[in-house]
C-alpha cells in the first residue's frame, strides 16, 4: 500500500508543478486574448472535463504506444511505448487535470481587468515584467485553487490510469487502482480504509479551497 | 486458420438449426430477459450461445462481462445477475455455500486454454522460447487474483522458472479482454491471453502454452438466487449443456466436459 501512496503523491506533484508553468500562460492568453479562436482553444482545454476517461484513455493508449505519433521517437529514448510508465502517466494526468488548472487561473486574470496593467505599462514596465510582478501576484487566489484542485484531481484520477497504466506496483499502480483490487479481491477491509482516507484528503481539499476563495475574495474588495 | 474456418461453419450450422427450432416452436410466448455476468474470456462465445438460445426460446439473454473477481464482488452485494458464469471454479462453488446462488446448480461448462500471444507475427515461436530469451520491454498479463487467466498466466512463468526474471516487465490487466487490447495495441509486446480471443483471427503469432505448465481453467456456471425462479435462467443453463451448445463452446478451443 505504501508504494502506491508515494507514487499518488509523486505523480500529483509532478502533474501540479507541470501544469502551473504550462497551464498559467496559457490562462494568460485566454484571459486577454480577443480572438475567435481563443473560444476553441478555452473548448479544447475543457474537453476532459466532459470526456469519459475511457476516451481519452483509449486515445492515450493508442497515441503514446509503438504505433502512435511519438512511437517512431521512444527507441531514442530507450523506450518502446509511454504506456505503462511513470511518464505515460504523467502526460495523462496533465491533459486530464489541464482545465482545473487554466479555468480558474483564467478567471483570476480576468478579474484584475485592465486598469493594474495599465498603470504597470505608464510606469515603463515590460509586458513579460507587468506579467510577473503585478499579474501573476494578484491572480495568486486563482493559481493556489487551481493548484490545488488539479492535485486534488489527479489523486481521484481512475479511468486514465487503468487504461494506460498497466498496474505496475512501484511503478503505475496508484491509491484509485489499489483500492479498485482490493474490491475485486474482496479485501474489504483494506477498501475501507483506504477510501475512508480518500473521503478524509477530499473533504479537506474541498474545504480548503472554499476558505482560501473566501479569503482572496475578502482581499479583493 | 483451419479452427477459424470449421467454426464459422459451425456457426452458420447451429444458427440455421436454431432458426429451424425456432420456427418449429411458435410457444416463444413468455418470452424473457435472462441477465448473466460472463467472464471475459468467454465474451464470443457468449454472443454466439446467446443468439441461437433466443433463435430457440425467443428469450433474450443479457450479457454483462468483466472480471470474475469483478463479478464475485458484485454478486456479493446483491447484483441482479440471474446466471454467473465464472472462469473458474471456485468463484460459483462459494457463491452457492454463501446463499449467492441456488445450490446444487454449479457446474463445468467449459474448460479453457491458455495463450501467449503477440501482435508481431515473428515474435512468439512454436515452443515459447521466447520468455526464456526475455527480448521484450512489457508482459502482459491479466490480475492473477481476480482473473483465472492471469492466475494460469502466473503458475506458467513460475514452471519455466522465468518469473523472477520477467517480474518487473509484468503489466497487469484489469480482465483478460484488456490484456488482449495492451497486446492488440502493440503497447506490449506478448502477452497471456484465452485462446478463444485469437483463435478467430489469423494475425500475429501464438504458443498454445501446454497444459502441464497451469492447473487446468476449469469455468463453472450457476444459477445465481435471482434467477431461482425463473424458467429463462434454467432454460439457458441446461441449452449449454446440450450438444449444440457444446459444439459452439468447442469451437472457440475450449474443452467441455
Amino acid at each position: 500500500m505504501w508504494p502506491a501512496v508515494a507514487i499518488t503523491l509523486e505523480l500529483a506533484t509532478v502533474t501540479t508543478a507541470i501544469l502551473i508553468l504550462v497551464a498559467t500562460p496559457l490562462a494568460w492568453w485566454l484571459a486577454r486574448s480577443e480572438h475567435w479562436w481563443a473560444d476553441v482553444i478555452s473548448t479544447v482545454v475543457a474537453l476532459p472535463l466532459v470526456l469519459p476517461p475511457t476516451a481519452l484513455g483509449f486515445y492515450l493508449l493508442i497515441a503514446l504506444g509503438p504505433n502512435g505519433p511519438f512511437g517512431a521517437f521512444l527507441p531514442w529514448l530507450g523506450l518502446r511505448s509511454l504506456a505503462f510508465s511513470f511518464q505515460g502517466l504523467v502526460i495523462g494526468s496533465v491533459i486530464y487535470s489541464l482545465p482545473f488548472m487554466v479555468q480558474p487561473v483564467r478567471n483570476a486574470f480576468r478579474a484584475i481587468g485592465n486598469a493594474p496593467l495599465e498603470a504597470a505599462a505608464m510606469l515603463r514596465a515590460s509586458p513579460l515584467d507587468a506579467f510577473f510582478t503585478v499579474a501573476v501576484p494578484l491572480a495568486q487566489g486563482g493559481i493556489f485553487t487551481g493548484a490545488i484542485l488539479s492535485f486534488a484531481h489527479t489523486i481521484g484520477e481512475f479511468g486514465v490510469v487503468l487504461m494506460i497504466g498497466g498496474d505496475i506496483p512501484g511503478k503505475t499502480e496508484v491509491l484509485s487502482i489499489v483500492i479498485f483490487n482490493d474490491v475485486e479481491t474482496m479485501q474489504w477491509d483494506s477498501a475501507y480504509i483506504l477510501s475512508g482516507a480518500m473521503v478524509l484528503f477530499a473533504f479537506t481539499v474541498i474545504l480548503a479551497t472554499t476558505l482560501i476563495e473566501r479569503r482572496s475574495r475578502r482581499l479583493l474588495s | 486458420m483451419m479452427i477459424s474456418v470449421r467454426r464459422n461453419a459451425i456457426h452458420r450450422l447451429s444458427l440455421f438449426t436454431a432458426a429451424l427450432v425456432g420456427l418449429a416452436l411458435p410457444a416463444a410466448a413468455q418470452a424473457s430477459d435472462v441477465s448473466v455476468a460472463v467472464a471475459a474470456n468467454f465474451t464470443a462465445p457468449a454472443k454466439e450461445l446467446a443468439a441461437v438460445f433466443h433463435a430457440i426460446s425467443g428469450d433474450t439473454v443479457d450479457l454483462s462481462f468483466g472480471s470474475s473477481g469483478q463479478f464475485y464482488a458484485q454478486i456479493s452485494q446483491g447484483a441482479p445477475f440471474e446466471v454467473f458464469l465464472s472462469a473458474d471454479a471456485a468463484r460459483p462453488k462459494k457463491a452457492e455455500t454463501a446463499g449467492f446462488a441456488v445450490p446444487g446448480t454449479e457446474f463445468t461448462y467449459a474448460v479453457g486454454k491458455l495463450v501467449l500471444w503477440s501482435a508481431n507475427p515473428k515474435l512468439v515461436d512454436a515452443k515459447g522460447a521466447v520468455l526464456k530469451a526475455g527480448n521484450f520491454m512489457h508482459i502482459a498479463n491479466a490480475d492473477p487474483k481476480a482473473a483465472p487467466y492471469g492466475a494460469a498466466g502466473l503458475q506458467t512463468l513460475k514452471a519455466l522458472g522465468v518469473y523472477t526474471q520477467l517480474a518487473p516487465k509484468i503489466v497487469t490487466g484489469e480482465n483478460i479482454t484488456q490484456t488482449y487490447q495492451f497486446v492488440a495495441s502493440g503497447n506490449a509486446e506478448l502477452g497471456f491471453v484465452a485462446l478463444s480471443q485469437v483463435i478467430t483471427s489469423d494475425k500475429g503469432s501464438e504458443w498454445i502454452v501446454p497444459q502441464t505448465l497451469y492447473a487446468p481453467i476449469v469455468q463453472g456456471a450457476v444459477l445465481l438466487k435471482p434467477g431461482a425462479q425463473d424458467a429463462g435462467a434454467k432454460a439457458f443453463l441446461a441449452f449449454l449443456k446440450t450438444p449444440q451448445a457444446l459444439a459452439i463452446i468447442q469451437s472457440y478451443g475450449y474443452t467441455t466436459p
